[in-house]
């Protein structure tokens, strides 16, 4: 009995949303998440990748031989990825720029890799939509999250605006690598204890 | 036996098609990332190599033929006499470094230089484009001439970490110097037409 598809939507957002419940695809996470923008940028660049990779092996599940289907997996994605690269150039080059050596690395994340093994390639055309998109949507909402916590304590800003009036003294570490650990972390704990309280 | 056979085909119509729909959209993308680097990518650095310019190099830049390439001149007029301004490449660390170097027309010295387009690793190669202290190092030497490294028995301090990444930049700014002073002819009738 297939679960309705608005549920493999819904668990891309709360019960499984990366990189918190699944803690897969870390280096992205960390690494980008220095201001809001940034954040949605990878965010979103993932989830197309995401969504269109997982479309293309759920409808070639049933045509791709078992012993290469890594293989033919890794290029689908990769061939996507390059497509987001290139765009990306084309249109929206200074967030290019700031994200840089992290979208060619969309093609080693783990979540949509593990997303073409664990979903797609079981699951027909809708249902593995509607997971790439719950979590897509979900990665893109973390990694928001956490690029808004760092920026707007870390530097004082959102969205590049000011937030706080002068005399704020941000605190510089959490734009810095331990700021997030730190801000994954306190996050990750915040959503345990939400989830416990239910 | 059929099971590899299979394997091979799956294997092989994937890729092939994949190949043709990444020719495909590199293709129809090319013109607006080029435009996209010379916006974000080439004019500041050409700006900054023609500090003080009394014209818009951007707008008057010019394509010459070098060989069977094209290559595109920024034409700056500074208060000291005309810069022209090239890009020359090499391959660094991981990909093609692509330099910008700016040549005094009057004597064949570099104005300065500046590295554009890149993929070295961040915080390490990448600081060629970052350091301004490195690419400082360029100005004044003559066009014509190696440009190598202290560790090389030339007069260039390397980035410390970065030997590849620095020994590329020069051989850059050696590739743009070359195709300068091969055209040279050309590129001096180009500016005396545009002064009369």
């Amino acid at each position: 009995m297939p679960r309705p598809l608005h549920k493999e939507f819904l668990k891309g957002l709360w019960e499984e949303i990366p990189p918190f419940r699944l803690v897969l695809g870390l280096c992205p996470v960390l690494a980008v998440t220095r201001s809001v923008e940034n954040g949605i940028g990878m965010g979103l660049a993932t989830a197309f990748v995401l969504v269109c990779s997982n479309m293309l092996i759920s409808l070639l599940r049933n045509h791709i031989p078992p012993k290469v289907r890594i293989a033919c997996y890794i290029l689908v994605i990769a061939t996507f990825v390059t497509i987001v690269d290139l765009l990306m150039q084309a249109f929206t080059y200074p967030l290019y720029q700031k994200l840089g050596i992290f979208i060619p690395l969309i093609v080693v994340n783990c979540i949509v890799l593990g997303r073409a093994e664990a979903f797609a390639s079981k699951n027909p055309l809708l249902p593995s939509l509607a997971d790439g998109l719950g979590i897509g949507i979900g990665f893109t909402l973390s990694l928001a999250t956490l690029g808004a916590l760092r920026e707007i304590f870390g530097n004082g800003t959102f969205f590049g605006h000011t937030v706080f009036g002068p005399g704020y003294m941000p605190l510089t570490f959490l734009v810095e690598a331990p700021g997030a650990f730190i801000g994954l972390g306190l996050l990750l704990g915040l959503m345990n204890l939400i989830s416990q309280r239910r | 036996m059929g099971e590899m056979i299979r394997m091979v085909a799956v294997l092989a119509v994937l890729s092939a098609v994949s190949g043709g729909v990444l020719a495909g959209v590199q293709q129809w993308t090319r013109e607006p990332i080029e435009r996209q680097q010379l916006a974000n990518e080439k004019a500041p650095v050409i700006r900054h190599i023609l500090q003080g310019m009394e014209n818009d190099p951007i707008a008057e830049r010019f394509t010459l033929k070098d060989g069977d390439r094209n290559r595109q001149f920024f034409p700056g007029l500074l208060p000291d006499g005309p810069v022209m301004v090239l890009e020359g490449s090499s391959q660094g660390y991981s990909g093609d470094i692509h330099v910008m170097v700016g040549i005094r027309m009057n004597d064949d010295t570099l104005a300065g230089i500046g590295v554009t387009t890149h993929s070295e690793t961040p915080g390490i190669g990448s600081r060629a484009k970052e350091d301004p202290s490195f690419s400082r190092q360029f100005a004044g030497k003559k066009a014509s001439g190696p440009k190598t490294l202290r560790s090389d028995g030339g007069d260039i301090d390397s980035l410390s970490g970065a030997t590849i990444t620095s020994r590329a930049v020069g051989r850059a700014v050696e590739e743009a110097a070359a195709a300068y002073l091969r055209l040279k002819p050309e590129l001096e009738s180009r500016f005396s037409g545009k002064e009369d």
